[in-house]
C-alpha cells in the first residue's frame, strides 16, 4: 500500500463485512511525541478470542473463497516498520477496534495520503451504514458524523453527487484549517 | 468555506428533481473491485474517476458500487460494466486515464472498448 489512507480503506471494509452499522475512524497525531494513531472501531459482529489471535496471520482468513487475507498483517507491517505497533480488541457480539500507531519520524514512515478520498469513498459505497470520520492534531479536531449528516438531509441519499461533492470539499478545508494549511 | 448548512440548500434542490431518476433495475451498473488486492492496485483514484466523470456529465440511471476480490488479482483494479439486457464487460488493469474513453465510448454510446477487456489483456 502507496498510502497509509488505502490501509484505512481496505481496514473499514472489515467493518462493513462485519454488518457494522456504526464504523468510527479516528486518525490522531502528536507532533510532539512525533506519533500518528489510526483507530477504526465497529459495532460489528466481532470474533472470538480465537479469531483475534489468528487474524494477523495473513494465511486465515474467515472467507471460503480463497485462503489468504492480507489487510490486517499488511496495517500491522506499515505500523510495525516505523517502531510502531497494532492491537485489535473485540468481542463477539459487541464490535471490534483496531489502533494502529506510527513513529512519524521513522524513514519507513508511509505517508498519510489521501484519507478524504477513503472517507468518502467508503460513505458514499455503503449508503446503509453510518460513519464517524474524527482527524485531530495537537488536541485540536474536526469531526463529520453521517448520522447528523442525514438528519439535514431527509430523504437524500449520500450517495448523491452533489453530497458527495460537498463531503470532499468540507473534510478537504477542515483538515487544511487543522494542519495550518500545511497539505500531507 | 463549506458548511453542514449547504446540505440544507442540497437538499432543497436535489428533492425536486430526485422523481425524474430511473429505477435501478433498469440503471447501467458499474462495479469496481475494492478488496485489498484492488486498493493496491490502484482502485481507488479509479473509482473516484467513475465518480466524476458521470457527476460531470450529469448522467442519470448509471450507478458506481464495489464489489469484493473477483478472483483475478494480478489484473486489478478490475472494473465490471453491467448495462441492462446486455452481456457483463470486464475490464481490466483499470487507469485514471482509461476511465473517460469507458464512459464516453460504453456508458454514453454503448460501444465496448474492446483494448481495456480482459479478453485483449489475458492472452
Amino acid at each position: 500500500m502507496r498510502e497509509l489512507s488505502l490501509n484505512i480503506l481496505d481496514i473499514a471494509q472489515n467493518s462493513i463485512a462485519a454488518g457494522a452499522s456504526l464504523t468510527t475512524i479516528e486518525v490522531a497525531e502528536d507532533t510532539a511525541k512525533c506519533e500518528l494513531t489510526i483507530t477504526v472501531s465497529d459495532n460489528g459482529c466481532g470474533m472470538t478470542a480465537e479469531q483475534v489471535a489468528n487474524v494477523l496471520d495473513p494465511f486465515y482468513t474467515t472467507r471460503t473463497t480463497r485462503k489468504v487475507g492480507m489487510g490486517i498483517p499488511l496495517f500491522k507491517l506499515a505500523a510495525e516498520q516505523t517502531g510502531g505497533c497494532l492491537k485489535i480488541e473485540s468481542e463477539k457480539g459487541k464490535g471490534t477496534t483496531t489502533q494502529a500507531l506510527f513513529r512519524t519520524d521513522s524513514i519507513d514512515f508511509t505517508p498519510l495520503g489521501d484519507v478524504t478520498s477513503t472517507v468518502v469513498i467508503l460513505i458514499s459505497m455503503n449508503t446503509d451504514r453510518d460513519f464517524i470520520y474524527k482527524r485531530s492534531k495537537d488536541g485540536e479536531c474536526f469531526e463529520l458524523s453521517t448520522v447528523e449528516m442525514r438528519e439535514i438531509l431527509g430523504g437524500v441519499p449520500l450517495n448523491e453527487p452533489e453530497v458527495v461533492v460537498w463531503m470532499k470539499d468540507y473534510i478537504n478545508e477542515q483538515t487544511n484549517i487543522l494542519l495550518g494549511g500545511v497539505t500531507q | 468555506m463549506k458548511s453542514l448548512a449547504e446540505l440544507q440548500a442540497i437538499k432543497e434542490r436535489t428533492l425536486k428533481n430526485m422523481s425524474a431518476r430511473n429505477d435501478s433495475e433498469d440503471a447501467t451498473r458499474i462495479v469496481v473491485g475494492m478488496a485489498t488486492c484492488g486498493i493496491a492496485a490502484g482502485a481507488r483514484p479509479v473509482m473516484n474517476a467513475f465518480t466524476e466523470e458521470i457527476a460531470r456529465r450529469s448522467l442519470k440511471g448509471v450507478t458506481v458500487s464495489q464489489t469484493g476480490c473477483i478472483g483475478m488479482c494480478q489484473y486489478e483494479p478490475i472494473v465490471e460494466v453491467f448495462v441492462p439486457g446486455k452481456e457483463k464487460v470486464t475490464y481490466v488493469q483499470m487507469t485514471e486515464e482509461k476511465v473517460a474513453k469507458i464512459v464516453s465510448d460504453h456508458i454514453v454510446n454503448g460501444n465496448i472498448v474492446t483494448e481495456y477487456t480482459v479478453g485483449a489483456v489475458a492472452k
